[in-house]
């Protein structure tokens, strides 16, 4: 018998599969590009303004989405409320120490400033006509606070699954501290990815665009030692990655999603006009695969 | 509260009948596998496979022998939730459906649990999962309903050897001690208590005696509870959103004098 390497590999898996996974994204989508939108609003110029519009459009409809995914997800879907509220007794549900609890009330609170910013947008951009809108959002005084603490959320929103897994017990979430800080790197760089890809497309070229794209390159640089640092620090548990898992975290997140991208942002020259599109679609694959083989392959050991 | 109750396994005595098994889905109302089309393990005389959400009670079949077969033992063990004094299950519920009850027990309240499986991946013995029935997360509730009605819990009470004992923990413990040193003075030195003291999660209300090591039961060596790893990734994942707040802010200070015009090309 090949002895475990941790008491971890006694556990049972949950099951959780292709909604979790999709919610790890579209979770970070959504608060990886509010805080963009954010950091735009607070550091980027007025021409910058349409840039960060679509942060705050890209965040509202995904963190909607990551609220349907999530309750698809439930066994007993018309029970999602017993997250907020306990069923017995109708008192708020809140366990400050378990990761699912603080984010079923993080993704609620998130989705508010979420909504918040995504109207304001629209009113700035005259698709709705509330001017007083307007002024929840920078440089506006309670645009600013809101933007504030909106960023914090999104910030918690992008990274708590990792730390959701991590306080588990199952092989690979549970054997390493790092998964929060891997996955909130990894969603600033799919967020950054995608309104680059989307800037792009509407062929804008503000001066934060070119920011963007020098943000996601070395968040990309980061993501990679910060995923490099994690298969260290999972010691021997690292063999459950030598199977098509880790055929898969190399060539489809580390080489496709990283090195690939990273080459694109040094060498300019590689695929002159499309490696801006071809760094962010690589990020946005490797971004996706990341979370495909730490959802799968720690419930398939 | 109730003097905190529970179960002591004694598996040197486990004749392997699953009369505990039986006795836990007769009186938990609990559904066969497949609609009653079990297949065969093919692994010893465990068809049962594992702990589930309709497997409260499992017994194992643990077979060493020589290749040649003339020299061996059965290992047998009927398993079971373990009530863990420091339940990682209890933990991490988000709803609240997982209680502690007045003997110290852990129950899952299926009409509040809504099929997150946070709580399966906590357990550090893989004993919940999904009951298909009602879509909840379900494991034993040491037969909690039998209890409050002063009866003890129907598999303890069909066990024909006593390899399942329930009683109160304190004069559990105390029986589980003289009979280790009853095998040790027999010459079964192997023998020994696994989760009786504190040191596992605070102490299992359902503890062993085996003669092995843990793992040759599929029982964690080292179990421990899910929030050891709170702390640390959650600062962790709070560095990570300064490394990023930081990459942001030097992105945007430093690029350069572009045109402040705005290009938006239709």
């Amino acid at each position: 018998m090949n002895p475990a390497p941790s008491s971890t590999f006694f556990t049972a898996p949950p099951d959780w599969g292709w909604l979790v996974t999709l919610y790890f994204y579209v979770g970070g989508l959504a608060g990886g590009s509010y805080f963009l939108a954010v950091l735009i609003d607070f550091f980027g110029r007025p021409a910058d303004r349409p840039l960060a519009r679509l942060g705050y459009y890209i965040s509202f409809p995904c963190i909607v989405l990551s609220g349907i995914l999530l309750t698809l997800d439930l066994q007993r879907p018309e029970r999602f409320w017993h997250m907020l509220i306990e069923s017995n007794t109708f008192q708020p549900m809140f366990k400050y120490w378990s990761p699912m609890s603080i984010g079923s009330w993080g993704i609620t609170l998130f989705g508010l400033f979420s909504l918040v910013g995504f109207l304001s947008a629209l009113s700035e951009e005259g698709r709705i006509d509330w001017p007083r809108v307007r002024l929840w959002r920078p440089p506006a005084p309670l645009g600013a606070v809101l933007a504030i603490i909106g960023g914090l959320l999104g910030f918690f929103v992008a990274g708590y699954t990792g730390v959701l897994l991590a306080v588990t017990n199952r092989p690979i979430w549970s054997d390493t501290p790092l998964l929060g800080m891997l996955f909130i790197i990894s969603a600033a760089s799919i967020s950054a990815s995608l309104m680059l890809l989307l800037a792009e497309r509407s062929r804008w070229t503000m001066p934060g665009v070119r920011a963007l794209h020098q943000l996601d390159g070395w968040v990309v640089l980061l993501e990679l030692i910060v995923l490099i640092a994690l298969m260290i620090s999972l010691g021997p548990v690292f063999r459950a990655w030598l199977n098509a898992w880790g055929v898969l975290l190399f060539l489809g997140v580390i080489v496709l999603g990283m090195l690939a991208p990273l080459a694109l942002f040094w060498r300019r020259d590689l695929l002159g006009e499309r490696n801006l599109v071809g760094s962010a679609v690589l990020v946005l694959i490797g971004g996706f695969l990341l979370r495909v083989v730490i959802v799968f392959s720690a419930q398939g050991v | 509260m109730a003097e905190p109750m529970g179960f002591y396994t004694d598996t040197t005595v486990c004749i392997g009948c699953k009369a505990c098994e039986v006795a836990c889905k007769e009186w938990n109302q609990l559904p066969s596998t497949n609609g009653g089309q079990n297949t065969l393990s093919g692994d010893s005389y465990d068809n049962t496979r594992a702990l589930d959400g309709i497997h409260w009670r499992h017994v194992k079949f643990v077979e060493q022998f020589t290749d040649d077969r003339k020299d061996g033992r059965w290992l047998l063990m009927s398993d079971v939730c373990k009530h863990c004094v420091q339940a990682a299950c209890l933990e991490v519920c988000p709803t609240g459906a997982i209680i502690r009850t007045e003997f110290d027990t852990v129950v899952i309240q299926s009409d509040a649990c809504n099929g997150c499986r946070d709580c399966i991946t906590a357990c550090p013995f893989g004993v919940i999962e999904i009951n298909p029935a009602s879509g909840t997360a379900q494991k034993c509730t040491l037969c909690y309903d039998r209890l409050q009605a002063g009866m003890q819990p129907a598999c303890s009470q069909a066990c024909p050897t006593q390899s399942i004992q329930f009683g109160t923990i304190r004069e559990l413990k105390q029986r589980a001690a003289k009979r280790v040193e009853q095998l040790h003075q027999i010459g079964e030195k192997r023998a020994y208590l696994y989760g009786a003291d504190e040191k596992m999660l605070g102490g299992l209300n359902s503890f062993y005696l085996l003669v092995d090591k843990p793992e040759v039961y599929g029982l964690p060596p080292d179990p421990k509870m899910p929030t050891r790893n709170l702390s640390v990734a959650s600062w962790l994942h709070g560095l990570g959103a300064i490394l990023v707040g930081l990459i942001g802010v030097i992105s945007f200070r430093n690029r350069g004098s572009a045109a402040d015009a705005v290009e938006e090309r239709p």
